[in-house]
C-alpha cells in the first residue's frame, strides 16, 4: 500500500516574543519580576530539587567521578589546544564517508547554507531536535525571514522544545526547555493546538503530542540536529537523548543536516566514555540517557537507515576568539545543565532572565563573550559568587573565577562606569591608608546618630537604599575593634 | 604559639564583639594574640567587583602588615576573607612574580578561626555552654575553597545543651554575596528568605555561622520579617558571649 505523505498542517511558526533578540541587558529588572512569580518559582524549585537529588545520588555511586572529571578537563584542554587539527579530521572523516561539510563562521552562514539547501531539495517541512546551537542564532525564526518565498515550516520534535514553540516560549532550561510551565500551563498550550479541550494528564497530552509529531516526521523533507559530541577521529556525531524522537530526525527525511559548534569535538572515539557518562548523571541524574545515538555519514550502500545526504555544519559564531584566552575553558561545557541547578540564582530567577540561549552560570559567562560585553553587561554580575557551579560541573570548569575576569574585564573595558571607579578608587586609597580608614568608620559613626534614633533605618538614598528596602542596616559599633583592643581585652 | 590577628573591615566596625570572643578564646588556650595595627581590609568588595588594580594595591598594603615573622599564624574570624588572601591572592598576583611568590607564602598560614583551632590547635571540645536548638550557615567560600566543613560542626557538637539541627538545601548560599546584595537586591533577598524559610521550618531557634557578613545579611532580614532568632558567630559561642 502506498504510503501518503500527511497533509501540511502548519502550526508551528516561529512567534517567540522575546527571543535571542531581547536585549541581554536588564537581568535585573526580569529577576525582579521572576522572584515574585510564584508559579515559576514553584516549577523551578521542583526540576531543580529533583535533578540536584538524582545526580548526587549516581554520582555518588561512581567512585572515579572525580577522576572522570579531571580526565574530562584534560580532553577538552587537549582538544582547544589543537582545534584546528581536529576539525580538519573531523571534515576528513565526515567526507570520506560521502557526508558533506561546512565551515560557518556566523550564524548567518548557516541560514544561508540550510536556507540555500532547502530551496535546490525543494523542503517544505523540516524536523528538529536536540540543537542549542540553532537556538543560538535563532535559526528558525530567520530561515522563515530570510527564505520566506520557501514557506517552510520547521518543527521542533523535542516534546519540550515543542511545547515553548507552539507557546511562543524560548527554552528556559538547558536540559529542561519549559521547566518554568507547569501541568496546567502545558494543558493549556496543547489543547489551544488541538483545537479541544485536552484532560491534564500526561497519557492523553503524551498521545496526542505523538500523534502530532508523527505527521511532521513522515511529513519531513529535512531533518536538523545538533550534536552532543563530535568525534574527530571517526567523524561520527554522537546524541544522547530520553526521547526516540530524535532518531525519527536523523533518519526519516532524506537529508540530515547536523549543526555542531565546533567546541563540541573530542579527539577520540574513547573519550565519549568519559563524557557519556558524566553527562547523564550530571544534567538528569540518569546512569545512561535512554537513547545515545552515533551517525557517521549519509546511509552507505547496503545500509538500512540513514540519511540519503548528510551535511555537517561546523558552527563557529565567537567561539574561536576565545581560545587561547583567559577564558578559553568556558568552551569545555558539554551542555548539562548541572550548574543551572545548583545556582542559587537561577534557582530564584529561572532562565528567562538571562535573556538568552543559555542561562545559568554558563549562560551567565558564554553570553558576554559571544554576543559582546557591552550588551550583556548585566550578566557577569548575576552571581554572588558561591562556586556552587563549579563544584557541579562534571568538566571542572572554573564559572565563578570566569565570573569575575568577566567583570575584571569590564572595569578594563571601561563599561563599569565613572560612579563605580572613583568608589573603588575610594576605597583603595581608604584601605592603603590605615590613618583614612580609621577616619572614615569614624565619620560613618557620626553619620549614622541621627538615624540611628530613629530605629533601623527604612529607606536610605543610594546603594543603601537598595540594602535597607528590604533588610535592617545594622548600625556601627560604638567602638570599633581596633579601639577595644587599644583599651585593653 | 603567637597569632596575628586579622579582624576583617565589617568586624572591627560593625561586630567587634566577634573579634573580642576570637582573643578570648584563643587566650583560653594558651595562644599569645597580636593585633598589628595598621590593617584594615583584605581588599575583597574591589576584586568581587572587578576592580583587580585597586584589589591589588590594598592587598599589597595587607601583605606589609601581615608578613611578619613575629608570629606563626594569622587568625581570621571570616572564612570569606580568609579565603581573599588564602586562594585569591596567588590569584590576582598571578603576572607578578613578586607578589605571587609574598602570597604564596603567606597563604598557608592564614587561618580561619575554626580551622585553626581544630587543625592547628587540635582542640575540638572547648567546653563551651550555650542552651539552644541551632543551624549552622557555612559560608560558601569557606565551603568550597577552604573545604573547612567539619571543624565548625565538631566545635559545636561538644557545646553543652546546644542542639545541633539539620536543614534543608543546607548547601546554599544566603544570597549576600558582597555587592550582590546591593546590585541585585530583589535575587538576593529572595535566596535569604529561602535559606530562613528553611532555617523556620528546622525549628532553630538560633543562627550560627563562621561569616559575620552571611550573619548581617540574614540578621538584616530576620529582623526585617520579624522574627527573633538569635544570631551568633561561632566564637561568641565558644566564647558564652551568646546573648
Ligand atoms: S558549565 Fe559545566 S555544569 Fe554548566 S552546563 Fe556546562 S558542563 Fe554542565
Amino acid at each position: 500500500m502506498e504510503t501518503k505523505k500527511p497533509a501540511n498542517r502548519r502550526e508551528t511558526e516561529d512567534r517567540r516574543p522575546e527571543g535571542l533578540t531581547s536585549p541581554v541587558e536588564g537581568f535585573n529588572d526580569r529577576a525582579r519580576r521572576a522572584v515574585r512569580d510564584e508559579e515559576l518559582h514553584d516549577s523551578v524549585e521542583l526540576f531543580t530539587n529533583k535533578s540536584v537529588a538524582g545526580r548526587n545520588a549516581v554520582l555518588n555511586a561512581l567512585p572515579e567521578a572525580p577522576e572522570l572529571r579531571e580526565r574530562a578537563y584534560r580532553i577538552k584542554q587537549e582538544t582547544m589546544a589543537n582545534l584546528d587539527r581536529h576539525l580538519g579530521q573531523m571534515a576528513d572523516a565526515v567526507e570520506g564517508r560521502g557526508g558533506n561539510v561546512f565551515f560557518a563562521e556566523t550564524g548567518e552562514d548557516v541560514v544561508r547554507y540550510i536556507g540555500d539547501l532547502a530551496r535546490r531539495r525543494g523542503a517544505k517541512v523540516i524536523t528538529k531536535s536536540k540543537s542549542m546551537a540553532t537556538e543560538e542564532i535563532e535559526l528558525n525564526r530567520r530561515l522563515e525571514e530570510d527564505y520566506a518565498d520557501l514557506d517552510l515550516e520547521i518543527v521542533e520534535t523535542d516534546l519540550g522544545e515543542w511545547i515553548a514553540q507552539l507557546a511562543g516560549d524560548t527554552p528556559s532550561h538547558i536540559v529542561g526547555p519549559i521547566l518554568h510551565m507547569n501541568r496546567r500551563r502545558i494543558t493549556e498550550v496543547l489543547s489551544e493546538t488541538a483545537g479541544e479541550r485536552l484532560p491534564p494528564d500526561v497519557e492523553a497530552l503524551g498521545s496526542f503530542a505523538r500523534r502530532r509529531l508523527r505527521e511532521k516526521f513522515l511529513a519531513a523533507d529535512i531533518g536538523i540536529t545538533g550534536a552532543n559530541f563530535g568525534v574527530a577521529q571517526t567523524g561520527t556525531i554522537a546524541t544522547v537523548t530520553n526521547e526516540g524522537n530524535g532518531r525519527l530526525v536523523t533518519s526519516v527525511p532524506p537529508v540530515h543536516v547536523v549543526v555542531m559548534g565546533i567546541e563540541k569535538l573530542v579527539p577520540r572515539f574513547e573519550d565519549l566514555s568519559v563524557f557519556v557518562r558524566l553527562l547523564a548523571r550530571s544534567g538528569t541524574g540518569q546512569k545512561l540517557t535512554v537513547y545515545t545515538n552515533f551517525v557517521t555519514g549519509p546511509r552507505a550502500p547496503g545500509e538500512l537507515d540513514g540519511a540519503e545526504e548528510f551535511h555537517l555544519i561546523l558552527m563557529d559564531n565567537g567561539r574561536s576568539e576565545l581560545l587561547g584566552t583567559p577564558f578559553e575553558e568556558a568552551l569545555y561545557c558539554i551542555r548539562c545543565g548541572a550548574c543551572l541547578n545548583v545556582c542559587p540564582v537561577y534557582r530564584q530567577t529561572g532562565g528567562h532572565a538571562y535573556g538568552s540561549t543559555y542561562s545559568g552560570p554558563i549562560g551567565a559567562v558564554i553570553t558576554p563573550l559571544l554576543k559582546g560585553g557591552k550588551e550583556a553587561k548585566d550578566l557577569p554580575h548575576a552571581s554572588s559568587l558561591c562556586g556552587a557551579c563549579w563544584e557541579a560541573c562534571p568538566v571542572g570548569i572554573p564559572l565563578h573565577d570566569l565570573l569575575l575576569k568577566l567583570r575584571n574585564k569590564q572595569v578594563q573595558e571601561g563599561i563599569t562606569g565613572r560612579a563605580q571607579g572613583l568608589a573603588f578608587k575610594g576605597f583603595e586609597n581608604t584601605m592603603k591608608n590605615p590613618a583614612l580608614y580609621r577616619i572614615s568608620g569614624k565619620a560613618g559613626r557620626l553619620a549614622q546618630r541621627p538615624l540611628a534614633k530613629a530605629g533601623a533605618p527604612k529607606t536610605l538614598p543610594g546603594p543603601l537604599g537598595a540594602w535597607t528596602n528590604s533588610r535592617d542596616l545594622p548600625k556601627l559599633a560604638p567602638k570599633p575593634f581596633s579601639q577595644l583592643w587599644k583599651e585593653g581585652i | 604559639m603567637r597569632v596575628a590577628l586579622f579582624v576583617p573591615c565589617y568586624v572591627d566596625l560593625v561586630n567587634p564583639e566577634v573579634g573580642v570572643s576570637v582573643v578570648r578564646v584563643l587566650r583560653k588556650l594558651g595562644v599569645e594574640v597580636v593585633y598589628p595595627q595598621g590593617q584594615t581590609c583584605c581588599g575583597q568588595p574591589a576584586f568581587n567587583s572587578g576592580f583587580f588594580d585597586e584589589a591589588r594595591s590594598v592587598g599589597r598594603h595587607f601583605m606589609d602588615v601581615f608578613e611578619g615573622e613575629e608570629w606563626d599564624h594569622v587568625v581570621c574570624p571570616s572564612g570569606s576573607c580568609a579565603t581573599m588572601v588564602s586562594h585569591y591572592y596567588p590569584f590576582i598576583y598571578e603576572n607578578l612574580p613578586d607578589e605571587r611568590d609574598r602570597a604564596e607564602e603567606l597563604a598557608p598560614r592564614v587561618r580561619e578561626f575554626s580551622d585553626f583551632l581544630v587543625n592547628v590547635l587540635g582542640v575540638t571540645d572547648f567546653g563551651a555552654k550555650l542552651e539552644g536548638r541551632a543551624v549552622f550557615h557555612t559560608g560558601c567560600h569557606q565551603r568550597r575553597e577552604l573545604g573547612v566543613l567539619e571543624e565548625p560542626q565538631e566545635l559545636l557538637k561538644n557545646v553543652e545543651n546546644l542542639e545541633l539541627l539539620d536543614w534543608r538545601n543546607e548547601e546554599l548560599c544566603c544570597g549576600f554575596g558582597g555587592t550582590f546584595s546591593v546590585k541585585m537586591p530583589d535575587v538576593s533577598v529572595a535566596m535569604a528568605d529561602e535559606k530562613i524559610k528553611a532555617l523556620v521550618e528546622s525549628g532553630a531557634d538560633t543562627l550560627i555561622s563562621c561569616d559575620s557578613s552571611c550573619l548581617m545579611h540574614l540578621k538584616g532580614r530576620l529582623a526585617r520579617k520579624g522574627r527573633d532568632t538569635r544570631v551568633l558567630h561561632l566564637a561568641q559561642v565558644l566564647d558564652g558571649n551568646g546573648g
